[in-house]
């Protein structure tokens, strides 16, 4: 991910799972799966109706390492499953709700607690076999189960209460909750159904975690999604091909997807993708940064670039607040004085100038931000927000109220030094491989040494710069960025929570540790379990006002999601939630037809 | 004499071009860090004597470069604004050879901004941090070079004069600096070093290591003058008559090795140069936002760069002029040293 390299991708199942506390009643006995002749109902979906056939060729930034969701960890192994796999309601990528997907329809109970999901008729996995409501049981049991060291298992094991799965008829599930959950039914996206008939019995020999690598023979493997594996060449190329069972159709009737094969090409690095795209090789590219999206958009022969606007990615420096204890160098531990006073994190915060970062870094493709909800998130942004402007004279305000002092320097310099009349000096860590953090970084760096401080950037390899801040906690403050992978709060919960991997300024605190965290982690609590959207948002925004007063993260921009596409792809329309340009994978086609497609 | 006239032209220039780097405050119109936020990557002003209608001016002037509605780096001259070159005017505050304050400028343009050879990311004078990257990056070559000489010449000659166990033990440990990894030594040292290392101890850093792992070659060139000079007749007839060994260094053998030396230095400080930029563009040496034509080249790792703005390509042209005059100098030092040995034999086989 060219922007987002602390995407946690690895959590981002966890975390839902980790809100949902499911176990499963499981039936004791399995029955062979009922012959379902039932006609298939298909999932019509409206839009422009293109035509069949074609191949369409993107890049991914690496080999996958897995087809398996249950062991995916990275990025490039959940894209690649994300066209392969399906899940019972999906949300639209396009208008950040949710629709029906392998469930038909749903019902939730007035209590909030019970929902009843009916599935479509006819459902067939890409190897043809039948899929019903045995599948879906099948399914969270593996979620769920201890022994397949999934790595949703572990926040599996944290929760007390679990979710109770049972099944009604072969189309109807029901999930009972034990408490009510705010974020309902999109909780089921992203959670693939899996082939029971493929997956039982290394199950049952607990050897589901060696299942569906990508040198596995293609019958091995099937999901749901419109597209199945076809051929796998180390090092270069994955081929998919279109899967003839798929659920969906168009207006007209035809089955989708429109694609006959989608290939994906292993490019390790941005710079190399966009020089692919340009030379034709690849139709699509995503997730652009502003500069390529420049030099593409000097030269459009034969392809479009497209500004979807405002993603969900909030980039943000952070103060260490870690409770570092005596063993701590006293250096830091006299820095750590003047990152506590709120008064001087929010000097700091007045003095950026987001508007240049916006103009840099982004180019103007950016939105500048004073919170974590972005500008790209539809419904959850807090309009009673503060945006205040920058304002050099209110940081001196506030340092002055801190204790905070000036001297001047023998070449007219002007030094900030704290009350002990100790110079402030201190350093920003970014990622060495992000130009636009180190480009923050530098912007940062000029502001503050308008108001007398003294910064050092460091770049750092990001493992490193990860291991400083989550593990020895050995610095002073780091630029990052997070990617919500979900408009819904609760793709942010662990940030927001102190206990919280992801609280970065003092992650996975016991008991939080200033009264405002624990003022927070009440308010997100409660969000949680609140019945409607209107309870649900006010004490959201709640928490967002007690963040911005507080800025333990001081919020900088946030990149506009940028992809672009040969003229010859039809339904081409990018979003902001990932993934970016294949959310729609099944209705994008090739205007020229399969023949000239072929290279 | 033509060969002397050689060497002191080639001295010449390389004088005036480290002359114009050593008072970059002076030359630079501005402060090498200082952000123009609103011109970004703004392409290099062109100088004009004759303006829209035909005049002719004896004071350049530069058309005032507007951002085109809409676009990020995309500027058109403003002809209705020229803005002409003043010299010697006051600016910013600068400390001449780093320790005279000053704020007397070759050129500027009053309270605006002028930028003849563009501005980067950061809207910050590209001339300036070329001027002023150049002191980094020169300073690291030469005193790199000469600690390796300081070095390879102690050592060399040590070897080469006792010989014996000291001259295999020194040569041994020659060549196994020669068969060092030094990128990734230094990668491993900075590992080893605390997070923030500020620029100062950055750079000697790549000073140190620049000179501890290069003395090996001089030492094996040093070590040979010294092992054929000490076995000349007149080194032996001193030894007869009790000279000292401090004293047959200093007076026979070690001047032997200053054409060496010299021909050696002028070889070196290139390279060290090339060195001092090839560590910065991957980031091992002065940080940011101190300038070094290694540090700037560095802009060109991105794709978008390297299509977009051509005079990001100007520090790494800088070099052209400083490695040509170092190996001219490099060969005119050659050409002599040998006119020299020719001389001196015709000299001896006369006595």
């Amino acid at each position: 991910m060219r922007n987002c390299p602390y995407m946690f991708g690895r959590y981002r199942i966890l975390f839902r799972l980790f809100l949902c506390f499911f176990a499963l009643i499981s039936r004791p006995a399995f029955t062979k799966a009922q012959q379902n002749n039932a006609k298939e109902e298909f999932l019509v979906l409206p839009g422009e109706v293109g035509r069949s056939g074609g191949r369409l060729v993107v890049s991914l930034r690496g080999e996958p390492k897995t087809l398996n969701p249950l062991i995916a960890a990275d990025a490039r192994s959940r894209e690649v499953i994300g066209v392969m796999q399906a899940d019972l309601i999906h949300i639209n990528r396009a208008t950040q709700l949710t629709e029906p997907a392998l469930a038909k329809s749903w019902k939730v109970s007035p209590d909030g607690l019970t929902y009843t999901l009916v599935l479509r008729n006819g459902l067939k996995f890409s190897d043809g076999e039948t899929m019903d409501a045995e599948d879906v049981l099948f399914s969270f049991r593996v979620y769920l189960d201890e022994n397949t060291h999934a790595p949703q298992r572990d926040l599996l094991i944290v929760g007390g209460k679990p979710i109770s799965v049972r099944k009604i008829d072969a189309q109807t599930v029901v999930f009972q909750m034990p408490k009510p959950y705010g974020v309902g039914e999109r909780l089921f996206d992203g959670l693939a159904i899996l082939p029971r008939h493929l997956l039982e019995k290394p199950f049952q020999e607990g050897k589901l975690g060696q299942i569906g690598s990508l040198s596995a023979v293609a019958n091995q493997w099937a999901g749901l999604g419109p597209f199945r594996l076809k051929e796998y060449i180390a090092g270069q190329r994955l081929v998919l091909e279109r899967n003839p069972y798929y659920w969906k159709s168009d207006s007209k009737g035809t089955r989708l997807p429109y694609l006959g094969e989608l290939i994906f090409l292993f490019v390790p690095n941005a710079d190399a993708q966009v020089l692919k795209f340009q030379s034709g090789e690849t139709d699509m590219i995503s997730q652009l940064g502003a500069e390529n999206f420049s030099v593409l958009s000097r030269q459009q022969n034969g392809y479009t670039v497209t500004d979807a606007g405002p993603g969900l990615e909030y980039n943000f420096l952070f103060f260490n607040l870690n409770d570092v204890g005596v063993k701590a160098s006293a250096d830091l531990q006299r820095k750590q004085k003047w990152f506590r006073d709120a008064k001087f994190r929010q000097a700091v915060s007045a003095a950026v100038d987001r508007e240049a970062i916006v103009r840099l870094v982004y180019q103007d493709r950016g939105a500048a931000i004073w919170g974590l909800v972005t500008p790209g998130n539809k419904r959850w942004g807090d309009p009673n927000l503060p945006h205040p402007q920058r304002s050099l004279d209110r940081s001196r305000t506030l340092l002055k109220e801190a204790g905070f002092s000036w001297t001047t320097g023998p070449n007219g310099e002007s030094t900030l030094q704290d009350s002990d009349g100790k110079p402030v000096e201190f350093s920003i860590l970014t990622s060495s491989t992000n130009a636009d953090r180190a480009k923050m970084a530098a912007l940062l760096q000029d502001d503050l040494k308008q108001l007398g401080m003294r910064v050092q950037v460091v770049p750092l390899e990001f493992r490193s710069l990860l291991d400083r801040v989550t593990q020895t906690k050995e610095y002073d403050t780091c630029i990052m960025g997070v990617a919500s992978y979900d408009a819904d709060p609760n793709s942010d919960i662990n940030v927001w929570l102190s206990s919280g991997g992801t609280h970065l300024w003092n992650p996975s605190q016991p008991h939080p540790a200033t009264r405002w965290e624990a003022e927070i982690d009440h308010l997100i609590e409660e969000q949680m379990s609140a019945r409607t959207f209107e309870q649900r948002k006010k004490l959201y925004d709640r928490a967002q006002e007690i963040l911005a007063e507080n800025q333990p993260m001081i919020f900088l921009a946030s990149p506009d999601i940028l992809a672009g596409a040969k003229n010859s792809v039809g339904n081409f329309h990018p979003a902001v939630l990932e993934p970016y340009v294949l959310w729609n994978v099944e209705q994008l086609y090739l205007k020229s037809g399969p023949e000239n497609a072929t290279r | 004499m033509s060969r002397r006239r050689k060497v002191a032209i080639w001295l010449l220039v390389l004088g005036a071009l480290h002359g114009v780097v050593l008072c970059a405050g002076f030359f630079a119109p501005y402060d090498p860090v200082e952000q123009d936020r609103k011109s970004p990557y703004l392409p290099p002003m062109r100088l004009h004597f004759v303006d829209m209608r035909g005049q002719f001016h004896l004071r350049p002037f530069v058309y005032v470069l507007q951002l085109r509605p809409a676009s990020f780096d995309q500027y058109v001259e403003d002809t209705t604004r020229p803005r002409p070159l003043k010299f010697f005017t006051f600016g910013d505050r600068y400390r001449l050879l780093g320790f005279l304050p000053s704020r007397l400028h070759f050129f500027g343009a009053g309270d605006e901004r002028i930028y003849l050879l563009g501005t980067d990311a950061f809207g910050r004078d590209q001339l300036s941090r070329l001027l002023f990257g150049g002191q980094v990056s020169l300073l690291a070559g030469l005193l790199g070079a000469g600690f390796t000489l300081l070095i390879g010449w102690c050592i060399g000659a040590a070897a080469g004069y006792y010989g014996g166990w000291r001259d295999d033990l020194l040569m041994r440990v020659a060549e196994l600096f020669l068969a060092l990894p030094w990128l990734y030594l230094l990668f491993a040292i900075r590992a080893f070093l605390p997070l923030t290392v500020n620029p100062l101890q950055a750079f000697f850093l790549i000073v140190a290591v620049i000179a501890a792992v290069g003395w090996a070659r001089p030492a094996r060139l040093v070590r040979g003058i010294v092992l054929s000079a000490k076995e000349r007749d007149f080194v032996r007839a001193a030894r007869g008559f009790g000279a000292s060994h401090l004293y047959l260094l200093r007076r026979h053998i070690l001047p032997e090795t200053s054409s060496v030396l010299l021909t050696q230095a002028a070889i070196l400080i290139p390279q060290y140069v090339l060195a001092e930029m090839t560590l910065s563009f991957l980031g091992l040496g002065v940080p940011e936002p101190v300038p070094s034509w290694g540090n700037l080249l560095s802009n060109l790792q991105q794709y978008s760069v390297l299509v977009s703005y051509w005079w990001m390509y100007l520090p790494a042209l800088i070099m052209v002029p400083f490695f040509l005059g170092y190996l001219g100098l490099a060969s005119a030092l050659q050409e002599r040293a040998e006119a020299y040995k020719i001389q001196r034999r015709s000299f001896g086989s006369l006595a």
